[in-house]
Protein backbone atom coordinates (compact mmCIF):
# COMPACT_ATOMS: atom_id res chain seq x y z
CA UNK A 1 0.00 0.00 0.00
CA UNK A 2 1.34 3.35 -1.24
CA UNK A 3 2.19 5.83 1.41
CA UNK A 4 1.74 9.11 0.11
CA UNK A 5 1.76 11.28 3.76
CA UNK A 6 3.93 12.40 5.97
CA UNK A 7 5.83 9.31 8.00
CA UNK A 8 3.50 9.08 11.29
CA UNK A 9 0.80 11.28 10.40
CA UNK A 10 -1.46 8.91 8.52
CA UNK A 11 -4.85 7.43 9.60
CA UNK A 12 -3.51 4.55 10.97
CA UNK A 13 -0.32 5.73 12.82
CA UNK A 14 -2.07 5.68 16.37
CA UNK A 15 1.50 5.80 17.70
CA UNK A 16 2.35 9.00 17.07
CA UNK A 17 -1.56 10.96 18.68
CA UNK A 18 -0.75 13.41 21.08
CA UNK A 19 -4.05 12.54 23.18
CA UNK A 20 -2.69 8.66 23.12
CA UNK A 21 0.58 9.63 24.66
CA UNK A 22 -1.29 11.70 27.38
CA UNK A 23 -2.96 8.93 28.08
CA UNK A 24 -0.30 6.96 27.89
CA UNK A 25 1.89 8.90 30.40
CA UNK A 26 -1.21 9.48 32.84
CA UNK A 27 -1.88 5.59 33.37
CA UNK A 28 2.06 4.94 33.70
CA UNK A 29 2.56 7.62 35.93
CA UNK A 30 -0.72 6.21 37.98
CA UNK A 31 0.85 2.93 37.85
CA UNK A 32 4.54 3.90 39.05
CA UNK A 33 4.12 6.89 41.01
CA UNK A 34 2.90 4.70 44.32
CA UNK A 35 5.88 2.29 44.02
CA UNK A 36 8.45 4.95 43.09
CA UNK A 37 7.68 6.86 46.22
CA UNK A 38 7.22 3.47 48.43
CA UNK A 39 11.13 3.23 47.24
CA UNK A 40 12.15 6.64 47.55
CA UNK A 41 10.69 7.03 51.19
CA UNK A 42 12.20 3.95 51.97
CA UNK A 43 15.59 6.82 52.08
CA UNK A 44 13.44 9.21 54.28
CA UNK A 45 14.49 10.18 57.78
CA UNK A 46 11.30 11.14 58.89
CA UNK A 47 9.46 8.32 60.99
CA UNK A 48 5.69 9.08 59.88
CA UNK A 49 6.97 9.37 56.13
CA UNK A 50 4.70 12.07 54.70
CA UNK A 51 7.20 14.78 54.53
CA UNK A 52 10.86 14.61 53.08
CA UNK A 53 13.09 15.09 56.02
CA UNK A 54 16.21 13.76 54.58
CA UNK A 55 18.58 10.86 53.13
CA UNK A 56 19.42 8.15 55.18
CA UNK A 57 20.31 4.84 55.12
CA UNK A 58 19.05 3.68 58.74
CA UNK A 59 15.70 2.40 57.69
CA UNK A 60 17.92 -0.28 55.77
CA UNK A 61 20.01 -1.13 58.79
CA UNK A 62 16.81 -1.35 61.26
CA UNK A 63 14.94 -3.54 59.03
CA UNK A 64 18.02 -5.44 58.59
CA UNK A 65 18.68 -5.87 62.28
CA UNK A 66 14.57 -6.82 62.78
CA UNK A 67 14.91 -10.21 63.76
CA UNK A 68 11.25 -10.65 63.05
CA UNK A 69 11.83 -9.68 59.50
CA UNK A 70 14.99 -11.71 59.23
CA UNK A 71 13.38 -14.91 60.01
CA UNK A 72 10.60 -13.75 57.35
CA UNK A 73 12.89 -13.32 54.55
CA UNK A 74 14.77 -16.08 55.10
CA UNK A 75 11.67 -18.87 55.72
CA UNK A 76 10.43 -16.83 52.24
CA UNK A 77 13.93 -17.05 49.99
CA UNK A 78 14.36 -20.95 51.53
CA UNK A 79 10.13 -21.94 50.63
CA UNK A 80 10.88 -19.96 46.74
CA UNK A 81 14.27 -21.72 46.56
CA UNK A 82 13.00 -25.36 47.44
CA UNK A 83 9.70 -24.64 45.92
CA UNK A 84 11.37 -23.65 42.58
CA UNK A 85 13.56 -26.74 42.23
CA UNK A 86 10.35 -29.28 42.58
CA UNK A 87 7.93 -26.83 40.27
CA UNK A 88 10.68 -26.48 37.37
CA UNK A 89 11.33 -30.48 37.41
CA UNK A 90 7.93 -31.54 37.49
CA UNK A 91 7.04 -28.46 35.14
CA UNK A 92 9.23 -29.42 32.73
CA UNK A 93 7.84 -33.22 32.41
CA UNK A 94 4.74 -32.14 31.84
CA UNK A 95 5.88 -29.41 29.16
CA UNK A 96 8.11 -32.46 27.56
CA UNK A 97 4.58 -35.08 27.98
CA UNK A 98 2.25 -32.62 26.28
CA UNK A 99 4.82 -31.68 23.96
CA UNK A 100 6.11 -35.11 22.90
CA UNK A 101 2.58 -37.74 23.22
CA UNK A 102 -0.58 -37.77 22.02
CA UNK A 103 -2.96 -39.74 24.69
CA UNK A 104 -6.61 -40.01 25.32
CA UNK A 105 -7.97 -37.29 27.25
CA UNK A 106 -5.39 -34.69 26.35
CA UNK A 107 -6.98 -31.77 26.21
CA UNK A 108 -9.33 -32.56 29.45
CA UNK A 109 -5.73 -33.24 30.92
CA UNK A 110 -4.84 -29.79 29.85
CA UNK A 111 -7.59 -28.03 31.07
CA UNK A 112 -7.29 -29.46 34.55
CA UNK A 113 -3.61 -28.69 34.27
CA UNK A 114 -4.34 -25.21 34.29
CA UNK A 115 -6.76 -24.96 36.54
CA UNK A 116 -4.34 -23.89 39.62
CA UNK A 117 -3.72 -20.64 37.37
CA UNK A 118 -7.40 -19.92 37.09
CA UNK A 119 -9.13 -20.76 40.22
CA UNK A 120 -9.37 -17.57 42.63
CA UNK A 121 -6.28 -17.68 45.05
CA UNK A 122 -8.24 -18.04 47.82
CA UNK A 123 -10.29 -21.19 46.75
CA UNK A 124 -7.14 -23.04 46.29
CA UNK A 125 -5.78 -21.71 50.27
CA UNK A 126 -8.65 -22.83 52.49
CA UNK A 127 -8.69 -25.99 50.47
CA UNK A 128 -4.98 -26.73 51.10
CA UNK A 129 -5.58 -25.50 54.72
CA UNK A 130 -8.17 -27.91 54.72
CA UNK A 131 -6.62 -30.61 53.16
CA UNK A 132 -3.29 -30.30 55.76
CA UNK A 133 -5.61 -29.81 58.14
CA UNK A 134 -7.48 -33.30 57.99
CA UNK A 135 -4.14 -34.81 56.65
CA UNK A 136 -2.65 -34.01 60.08
CA UNK A 137 0.12 -32.22 58.37
CA UNK A 138 -0.58 -28.97 59.91
CA UNK A 139 -0.07 -30.14 63.65
CA UNK A 140 2.64 -32.52 62.21
CA UNK A 141 4.77 -30.14 60.67
CA UNK A 142 5.29 -28.05 63.49
CA UNK A 143 7.13 -30.65 65.20
CA UNK A 144 10.07 -30.23 62.22
CA UNK A 145 13.05 -28.92 62.66
CA UNK A 146 13.32 -25.76 60.03
CA UNK A 147 13.52 -25.66 57.18
CA UNK A 148 11.06 -29.01 57.17
CA UNK A 149 8.56 -26.99 59.10
CA UNK A 150 8.08 -25.34 55.76
CA UNK A 151 6.89 -28.47 54.27
CA UNK A 152 3.09 -27.32 53.83
CA UNK A 153 3.78 -23.96 51.86
CA UNK A 154 6.76 -26.12 49.74
CA UNK A 155 4.05 -28.39 48.80
CA UNK A 156 1.26 -25.45 47.85
CA UNK A 157 3.46 -23.16 46.34
CA UNK A 158 4.94 -25.91 43.94
CA UNK A 159 0.64 -26.89 42.98
CA UNK A 160 0.46 -23.57 41.96
CA UNK A 161 3.62 -23.15 40.62
CA UNK A 162 4.81 -25.87 38.55
CA UNK A 163 1.67 -25.28 35.57
CA UNK A 164 3.66 -22.10 35.34
CA UNK A 165 6.59 -23.73 34.38
CA UNK A 166 4.88 -25.97 32.25
CA UNK A 167 3.46 -23.41 30.19
CA UNK A 168 6.46 -21.58 29.40
CA UNK A 169 8.90 -24.57 28.65
CA UNK A 170 6.09 -26.02 26.90
CA UNK A 171 6.44 -22.79 24.37
CA UNK A 172 9.93 -22.94 23.91
CA UNK A 173 9.78 -26.46 23.11
CA UNK A 174 7.26 -26.19 20.26
CA UNK A 175 10.36 -24.06 18.48
CA UNK A 176 12.77 -27.48 18.63
CA UNK A 177 13.32 -29.15 15.38
CA UNK A 178 12.24 -32.92 15.50
CA UNK A 179 14.94 -33.77 13.30
CA UNK A 180 17.65 -33.31 15.57
CA UNK A 181 16.08 -35.97 18.09
CA UNK A 182 16.18 -38.22 15.08
CA UNK A 183 19.68 -37.60 13.84
CA UNK A 184 20.94 -37.35 17.25
CA UNK A 185 18.96 -41.14 17.70
CA UNK A 186 20.35 -42.42 14.27
CA UNK A 187 23.70 -41.59 15.53
CA UNK A 188 22.99 -43.89 17.80
CA UNK A 189 22.42 -41.89 21.14
CA UNK A 190 19.96 -43.36 23.70
CA UNK A 191 16.66 -42.52 24.51
CA UNK A 192 18.45 -40.94 27.88
CA UNK A 193 21.64 -39.52 26.20
CA UNK A 194 19.28 -37.79 23.60
CA UNK A 195 17.25 -36.18 25.79
CA UNK A 196 20.33 -35.20 28.46
CA UNK A 197 22.58 -33.63 25.53
CA UNK A 198 19.95 -32.51 22.29
CA UNK A 199 16.95 -31.68 24.52
CA UNK A 200 17.29 -30.59 27.71
CA UNK A 201 20.36 -27.60 26.08
CA UNK A 202 17.43 -26.38 23.94
CA UNK A 203 15.27 -25.80 26.79
CA UNK A 204 17.61 -24.50 29.27
CA UNK A 205 16.06 -21.13 28.21
CA UNK A 206 12.79 -22.07 28.93
CA UNK A 207 13.55 -23.97 31.94
CA UNK A 208 16.00 -20.86 33.25
CA UNK A 209 12.65 -18.50 32.97
CA UNK A 210 10.04 -20.74 34.06
CA UNK A 211 12.13 -21.57 36.98
CA UNK A 212 12.50 -17.48 37.92
CA UNK A 213 9.23 -17.28 37.03
CA UNK A 214 8.30 -20.29 39.88
CA UNK A 215 10.95 -18.17 42.18
CA UNK A 216 9.04 -14.87 42.20
CA UNK A 217 5.92 -16.30 42.35
CA UNK A 218 6.28 -18.22 45.03
CA UNK A 219 8.40 -15.39 46.66
CA UNK A 220 5.47 -12.74 45.93
CA UNK A 221 2.32 -15.19 47.63
CA UNK A 222 0.74 -14.03 50.27
CA UNK A 223 -2.81 -15.86 50.08
CA UNK A 224 -2.15 -19.29 49.82
CA UNK A 225 0.73 -19.00 52.54
CA UNK A 226 -1.58 -16.95 54.59
CA UNK A 227 -3.79 -19.90 54.80
CA UNK A 228 -1.21 -22.94 54.82
CA UNK A 229 1.34 -21.22 56.94
CA UNK A 230 0.87 -22.31 61.04
CA UNK A 231 0.63 -19.78 63.48
CA UNK A 232 4.80 -20.68 64.16
CA UNK A 233 5.73 -20.14 60.38
CA UNK A 234 5.71 -16.66 59.00
CA UNK A 235 6.62 -15.99 55.41
CA UNK A 236 7.75 -12.15 54.52
CA UNK A 237 4.67 -11.27 52.78
CA UNK A 238 2.40 -12.23 55.82
CA UNK A 239 4.56 -10.56 57.88
CA UNK A 240 4.72 -7.26 56.33
CA UNK A 241 0.74 -7.76 56.25
CA UNK A 242 0.78 -7.96 59.92
CA UNK A 243 2.62 -4.89 60.18
CA UNK A 244 0.87 -3.28 57.49
CA UNK A 245 -1.89 -3.21 59.33
CA UNK A 246 -0.21 -1.92 62.54
CA UNK A 247 0.65 1.35 60.06
CA UNK A 248 2.60 2.88 57.40
CA UNK A 249 6.84 2.70 58.84
CA UNK A 250 9.69 3.34 56.71
CA UNK A 251 11.13 0.11 57.65
CA UNK A 252 8.45 -1.85 55.82
CA UNK A 253 9.04 0.17 52.65
CA UNK A 254 13.28 -0.41 52.92
CA UNK A 255 11.75 -4.19 53.55
CA UNK A 256 9.78 -3.84 50.14
CA UNK A 257 12.33 -2.23 48.48
CA UNK A 258 14.37 -4.98 48.56
CA UNK A 259 11.71 -7.18 47.47
CA UNK A 260 10.98 -5.11 44.69
CA UNK A 261 14.48 -5.39 43.79
CA UNK A 262 14.89 -9.40 43.51
CA UNK A 263 11.82 -9.96 41.92
CA UNK A 264 12.05 -7.05 39.38
CA UNK A 265 15.67 -8.95 38.61
CA UNK A 266 14.61 -12.06 38.07
CA UNK A 267 11.43 -10.91 36.07
CA UNK A 268 13.37 -9.08 33.58
CA UNK A 269 15.64 -12.09 33.43
CA UNK A 270 13.22 -14.49 32.48
CA UNK A 271 11.88 -12.26 29.99
CA UNK A 272 14.82 -11.57 28.42
CA UNK A 273 15.24 -15.61 28.20
CA UNK A 274 11.84 -16.32 27.49
CA UNK A 275 12.15 -14.07 24.17
CA UNK A 276 11.74 -16.03 20.81
CA UNK A 277 15.25 -17.09 19.95
CA UNK A 278 15.80 -17.36 16.23
CA UNK A 279 18.70 -19.35 16.27
CA UNK A 280 17.28 -23.01 17.94
CA UNK A 281 15.00 -22.77 15.11
CA UNK A 282 17.09 -25.09 13.18
CA UNK B 1 3.94 -35.88 17.78
CA UNK B 2 3.76 -39.67 18.73
CA UNK B 3 1.43 -41.27 20.19
CA UNK B 4 2.41 -42.21 24.07
CA UNK B 5 2.07 -46.26 22.89
CA UNK B 6 5.07 -45.69 21.13
CA UNK B 7 7.37 -45.40 24.35
CA UNK B 8 5.24 -46.18 27.13
CA UNK B 9 7.97 -45.86 30.05
CA UNK B 10 9.47 -42.54 28.19
CA UNK B 11 5.17 -41.65 28.93
CA UNK B 12 4.44 -42.52 32.31
CA UNK B 13 8.05 -41.33 33.82
CA UNK B 14 7.06 -38.11 32.23
CA UNK B 15 3.76 -38.42 33.26
CA UNK B 16 3.19 -39.92 36.72
CA UNK B 17 5.48 -36.91 39.00
CA UNK B 18 3.46 -33.24 37.90
CA UNK B 19 0.09 -36.09 37.46
CA UNK B 20 0.54 -37.15 41.23
CA UNK B 21 1.13 -33.69 42.55
CA UNK B 22 -1.42 -32.21 40.87
CA UNK B 23 -4.26 -34.97 42.04
CA UNK B 24 -2.78 -34.91 45.52
CA UNK B 25 -1.91 -31.33 46.44
CA UNK B 26 -4.79 -29.86 44.21
CA UNK B 27 -7.90 -31.71 43.39
CA UNK B 28 -7.96 -33.97 46.14
CA UNK B 29 -8.06 -30.82 48.34
CA UNK B 30 -10.49 -28.97 46.22
CA UNK B 31 -12.80 -32.27 46.09
CA UNK B 32 -12.54 -32.01 50.20
CA UNK B 33 -13.61 -28.91 50.48
CA UNK B 34 -16.59 -29.47 47.95
CA UNK B 35 -17.33 -32.46 50.15
CA UNK B 36 -17.08 -30.21 53.41
CA UNK B 37 -19.36 -27.90 51.52
CA UNK B 38 -21.94 -30.55 52.30
CA UNK B 39 -21.37 -31.16 55.60
CA UNK B 40 -22.32 -29.91 59.52
CA UNK B 41 -20.07 -28.59 61.86
CA UNK B 42 -20.78 -31.14 65.09
CA UNK B 43 -18.40 -29.54 67.36
CA UNK B 44 -15.09 -27.02 67.37
CA UNK B 45 -13.02 -28.93 64.94
CA UNK B 46 -15.11 -31.58 63.28
CA UNK B 47 -17.41 -31.80 60.70
CA UNK B 48 -19.35 -34.32 59.42
CA UNK B 49 -20.92 -34.95 56.10
CA UNK B 50 -24.51 -35.42 56.20
CA UNK B 51 -25.22 -34.08 52.15
CA UNK B 52 -26.52 -30.84 53.83
CA UNK B 53 -27.86 -28.12 51.58
CA UNK B 54 -27.88 -25.52 54.64
CA UNK B 55 -24.47 -23.61 53.96
CA UNK B 56 -25.65 -22.65 50.01
CA UNK B 57 -28.61 -21.86 51.13
CA UNK B 58 -27.19 -19.35 54.14
CA UNK B 59 -25.20 -18.52 51.24
CA UNK B 60 -28.89 -16.47 50.52
CA UNK B 61 -29.13 -14.87 53.71
CA UNK B 62 -29.88 -11.13 53.55
CA UNK B 63 -26.48 -10.27 55.04
CA UNK B 64 -24.54 -12.54 52.96
CA UNK B 65 -26.17 -11.61 49.81
CA UNK B 66 -25.71 -8.20 50.78
CA UNK B 67 -21.76 -8.83 50.65
CA UNK B 68 -21.91 -11.08 47.49
CA UNK B 69 -24.19 -8.70 45.64
CA UNK B 70 -21.36 -5.52 46.38
CA UNK B 71 -18.47 -8.48 45.26
CA UNK B 72 -19.94 -8.33 42.20
CA UNK B 73 -20.69 -4.98 41.60
CA UNK B 74 -17.16 -3.94 42.69
CA UNK B 75 -14.88 -6.59 40.78
CA UNK B 76 -17.75 -5.28 37.72
CA UNK B 77 -16.98 -1.48 38.05
CA UNK B 78 -13.06 -2.17 38.35
CA UNK B 79 -13.23 -4.69 35.43
CA UNK B 80 -14.96 -1.88 33.21
CA UNK B 81 -12.88 0.76 34.66
CA UNK B 82 -9.21 -1.87 34.00
CA UNK B 83 -10.68 -2.17 30.29
CA UNK B 84 -11.38 1.30 29.96
CA UNK B 85 -7.44 1.99 30.94
CA UNK B 86 -5.96 -0.82 29.60
CA UNK B 87 -7.79 -0.62 26.15
CA UNK B 88 -5.65 2.69 25.41
CA UNK B 89 -2.99 1.21 26.43
CA UNK B 90 -2.38 -1.71 24.69
CA UNK B 91 -3.85 -0.34 21.16
CA UNK B 92 -0.83 2.93 21.73
CA UNK B 93 1.57 0.19 22.31
CA UNK B 94 0.46 -2.14 19.05
CA UNK B 95 0.69 0.78 16.93
CA UNK B 96 4.47 2.37 18.59
CA UNK B 97 7.15 2.04 16.95
CA UNK B 98 8.46 -1.65 16.55
CA UNK B 99 12.19 -0.75 19.07
CA UNK B 100 9.52 0.45 21.62
CA UNK B 101 7.13 -1.97 21.80
CA UNK B 102 8.94 -5.21 24.17
CA UNK B 103 10.00 -1.80 26.68
CA UNK B 104 6.45 -0.60 26.64
CA UNK B 105 5.32 -4.31 27.22
CA UNK B 106 7.32 -4.94 30.67
CA UNK B 107 6.70 -1.49 31.82
CA UNK B 108 2.89 -3.06 31.86
CA UNK B 109 3.55 -6.28 32.79
CA UNK B 110 6.77 -4.90 35.35
CA UNK B 111 4.17 -4.06 38.15
CA UNK B 112 2.31 -7.35 38.17
CA UNK B 113 5.29 -9.31 39.32
CA UNK B 114 6.13 -6.64 42.16
CA UNK B 115 4.18 -8.27 45.49
CA UNK B 116 0.71 -7.29 45.56
CA UNK B 117 0.64 -7.00 48.96
CA UNK B 118 3.76 -4.34 48.30
CA UNK B 119 1.61 -2.66 45.63
CA UNK B 120 -1.67 -2.13 47.93
CA UNK B 121 0.93 -1.16 50.73
CA UNK B 122 2.13 1.33 48.03
CA UNK B 123 -1.70 2.73 47.59
CA UNK B 124 -2.61 3.17 51.37
CA UNK B 125 0.75 5.53 51.55
CA UNK B 126 -1.10 7.54 48.88
CA UNK B 127 -4.20 7.91 49.73
CA UNK B 128 -4.59 7.27 53.91
CA UNK B 129 -5.40 11.07 55.27
CA UNK B 130 -2.21 12.06 56.15
CA UNK B 131 -1.01 10.59 52.50
CA UNK B 132 0.45 11.83 49.55
CA UNK B 133 -2.07 12.74 47.98
CA UNK B 134 -4.16 14.83 50.75
CA UNK B 135 -0.46 16.47 51.27
CA UNK B 136 -0.87 17.59 47.45
CA UNK B 137 -4.01 18.46 47.82
CA UNK B 138 -3.13 20.41 50.94
CA UNK B 139 -0.76 22.97 49.04
CA UNK B 140 -4.03 24.07 47.27
CA UNK B 141 -5.45 24.37 49.89
CA UNK B 142 -8.14 21.15 50.13
CA UNK B 143 -8.76 18.35 52.23
CA UNK B 144 -7.69 16.22 54.02
CA UNK B 145 -10.11 14.08 52.96
CA UNK B 146 -10.52 10.31 53.96
CA UNK B 147 -10.18 8.45 50.77
CA UNK B 148 -9.09 4.84 52.47
CA UNK B 149 -11.74 2.02 54.02
CA UNK B 150 -14.64 2.03 51.52
CA UNK B 151 -15.92 0.58 48.14
CA UNK B 152 -14.35 3.17 46.28
CA UNK B 153 -10.53 2.62 47.47
CA UNK B 154 -11.66 -1.18 47.00
CA UNK B 155 -12.13 -0.31 43.06
CA UNK B 156 -8.80 1.75 42.70
CA UNK B 157 -7.17 -0.79 44.50
CA UNK B 158 -8.50 -3.19 42.28
CA UNK B 159 -7.84 -1.90 39.09
CA UNK B 160 -4.55 -0.83 40.27
CA UNK B 161 -3.76 -4.55 41.02
CA UNK B 162 -5.08 -6.23 37.89
CA UNK B 163 -4.89 -3.68 35.32
CA UNK B 164 -1.99 -5.40 33.57
CA UNK B 165 -4.33 -9.03 33.26
CA UNK B 166 -6.36 -6.67 31.26
CA UNK B 167 -4.05 -5.39 28.85
CA UNK B 168 -2.30 -8.76 27.38
CA UNK B 169 -4.80 -10.71 25.95
CA UNK B 170 -5.79 -7.09 24.51
CA UNK B 171 -2.60 -6.92 22.70
CA UNK B 172 -2.68 -10.22 21.58
CA UNK B 173 -5.53 -9.54 19.64
CA UNK B 174 -5.06 -5.97 18.62
CA UNK B 175 -2.04 -6.70 17.19
CA UNK B 176 -3.21 -9.54 14.80
CA UNK B 177 -6.10 -7.35 14.15
CA UNK B 178 -5.54 -7.17 10.13
CA UNK B 179 -4.76 -2.95 9.42
CA UNK B 180 -6.07 -3.52 5.96
CA UNK B 181 -9.77 -3.51 7.78
CA UNK B 182 -8.74 -0.38 9.26
CA UNK B 183 -7.83 1.15 6.33
CA UNK B 184 -10.79 -0.18 3.96
CA UNK B 185 -13.39 1.30 6.55
CA UNK B 186 -11.12 5.02 6.23
CA UNK B 187 -11.35 4.79 2.39
CA UNK B 188 -14.89 3.82 2.21
CA UNK B 189 -15.60 7.38 4.48
CA UNK B 190 -16.19 5.70 7.53
CA UNK B 191 -14.76 8.31 10.62
CA UNK B 192 -12.07 7.61 12.92
CA UNK B 193 -14.73 7.14 15.26
CA UNK B 194 -16.90 4.83 13.55
CA UNK B 195 -13.88 3.13 12.39
CA UNK B 196 -12.93 1.99 16.25
CA UNK B 197 -16.67 1.36 17.18
CA UNK B 198 -18.11 -0.94 14.30
CA UNK B 199 -14.42 -2.64 13.02
CA UNK B 200 -12.15 -2.16 15.34
CA UNK B 201 -14.22 -2.83 18.76
CA UNK B 202 -15.99 -5.83 17.22
CA UNK B 203 -12.72 -7.67 15.61
CA UNK B 204 -11.04 -7.44 18.66
CA UNK B 205 -14.18 -8.96 20.93
CA UNK B 206 -12.19 -12.26 21.78
CA UNK B 207 -9.70 -10.53 23.66
CA UNK B 208 -12.06 -7.99 25.64
CA UNK B 209 -13.86 -11.00 26.75
CA UNK B 210 -10.52 -13.25 27.74
CA UNK B 211 -9.44 -10.10 29.72
CA UNK B 212 -12.98 -9.52 31.38
CA UNK B 213 -12.52 -12.63 32.77
CA UNK B 214 -9.29 -12.56 33.36
CA UNK B 215 -9.98 -9.46 35.84
CA UNK B 216 -13.16 -10.60 37.21
CA UNK B 217 -12.03 -13.95 38.40
CA UNK B 218 -9.48 -12.39 40.41
CA UNK B 219 -11.62 -9.79 41.51
CA UNK B 220 -14.19 -11.18 42.91
CA UNK B 221 -11.81 -13.49 44.81
CA UNK B 222 -9.65 -10.93 45.98
CA UNK B 223 -9.35 -11.30 49.60
CA UNK B 224 -5.99 -8.76 50.53
CA UNK B 225 -7.54 -5.89 48.16
CA UNK B 226 -10.87 -5.40 50.63
CA UNK B 227 -9.15 -6.11 53.94
CA UNK B 228 -6.36 -3.72 53.35
CA UNK B 229 -8.20 -1.21 51.50
CA UNK B 230 -11.62 -1.40 52.63
CA UNK B 231 -11.67 -2.22 56.35
CA UNK B 232 -14.68 -2.88 57.73
CA UNK B 233 -16.87 -1.14 55.46
CA UNK B 234 -15.93 -2.86 52.52
CA UNK B 235 -15.81 -6.35 53.06
CA UNK B 236 -16.01 -9.14 50.06
CA UNK B 237 -17.06 -12.24 49.74
CA UNK B 238 -12.91 -13.46 50.11
CA UNK B 239 -12.81 -11.77 53.57
CA UNK B 240 -16.13 -13.86 54.72
CA UNK B 241 -14.40 -16.74 53.51
CA UNK B 242 -11.23 -15.83 55.23
CA UNK B 243 -13.52 -15.28 58.65
CA UNK B 244 -14.98 -18.63 58.23
CA UNK B 245 -11.78 -20.16 57.86
CA UNK B 246 -10.17 -18.58 60.80
CA UNK B 247 -11.50 -16.59 63.66
CA UNK B 248 -15.79 -17.88 62.73
CA UNK B 249 -14.73 -21.39 62.42
CA UNK B 250 -17.56 -22.35 60.20
CA UNK B 251 -15.34 -24.65 57.47
CA UNK B 252 -18.74 -25.71 56.09
CA UNK B 253 -20.11 -22.42 54.87
CA UNK B 254 -16.56 -21.30 54.39
CA UNK B 255 -16.31 -23.94 51.78
CA UNK B 256 -20.07 -23.66 50.34
CA UNK B 257 -18.95 -19.65 49.65
CA UNK B 258 -15.16 -20.95 48.28
CA UNK B 259 -17.42 -23.72 45.89
CA UNK B 260 -19.76 -20.75 44.81
CA UNK B 261 -16.88 -18.57 43.69
CA UNK B 262 -15.74 -21.98 42.24
CA UNK B 263 -18.94 -22.15 40.03
CA UNK B 264 -18.51 -18.87 38.86
CA UNK B 265 -14.96 -19.43 37.68
CA UNK B 266 -16.19 -22.48 35.96
CA UNK B 267 -19.44 -20.57 34.12
CA UNK B 268 -17.15 -17.94 33.19
CA UNK B 269 -14.69 -20.43 31.52
CA UNK B 270 -17.15 -22.35 30.07
CA UNK B 271 -18.70 -18.98 28.14
CA UNK B 272 -15.19 -17.89 27.13
CA UNK B 273 -14.58 -21.85 25.60
CA UNK B 274 -18.14 -21.17 24.03
CA UNK B 275 -17.33 -17.80 22.60
CA UNK B 276 -14.00 -19.09 21.24
CA UNK B 277 -15.42 -21.80 19.48
CA UNK B 278 -18.38 -19.60 18.11
CA UNK B 279 -15.65 -17.02 16.35
CA UNK B 280 -13.35 -20.00 15.04
CA UNK B 281 -9.84 -19.94 16.45
CA UNK B 282 -9.68 -16.46 17.05
CA UNK B 283 -8.55 -17.78 20.32
CA UNK B 284 -6.33 -16.12 22.53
Amino acid sequence: MAQTLKPGSGPLDYGNRTWLKILFAAIFFALYAPIFTLIAFSFNTDKRGVVWRGFTFDNYVKAWNNADLQEAMLNSLTIAFISTIIATILGSMVALVLWRFRFPFKAGYEGVMSLPIVIPEICMGVSLLLFFTNAGMMAWSVSFVWPFNLINIIIAHVAFCFPFVAIVVRSRLVGFNRQLEEASKDLGASEWQTFWNVIVPFMMPGLIAGALLAFTLSLDDFVITYFTSGPETVTFPVKVYSLVRRGVSPEINAASTALIVITVVATVLAMKLQAPDKSGKG
Amino acid sequence: MDSWKVNPRVFWTLFTPGTFWLVLFFLIPLGWLFHDSFSDKISITETQFTGTLANYIRAFDAVYLTIIWKSVWISAVATALCLLTAYPIAFGICFAPAKWKPLLLLLVILPFWINLLIRTYALIAVFRTQGYLNLVLGWVGLGPYEMLYNDGAVIVGLVYVYMPFMVLPLYATIERLDRSFLEASLDLGGSQVQTFFKVTLPLTMPGIVTGIILVFIPCLGSFLTPAMLGGANAIMIGNVIEDQFKAANDWPFGSALSFLLMYVTFGALALRAFLASRSKGVDV
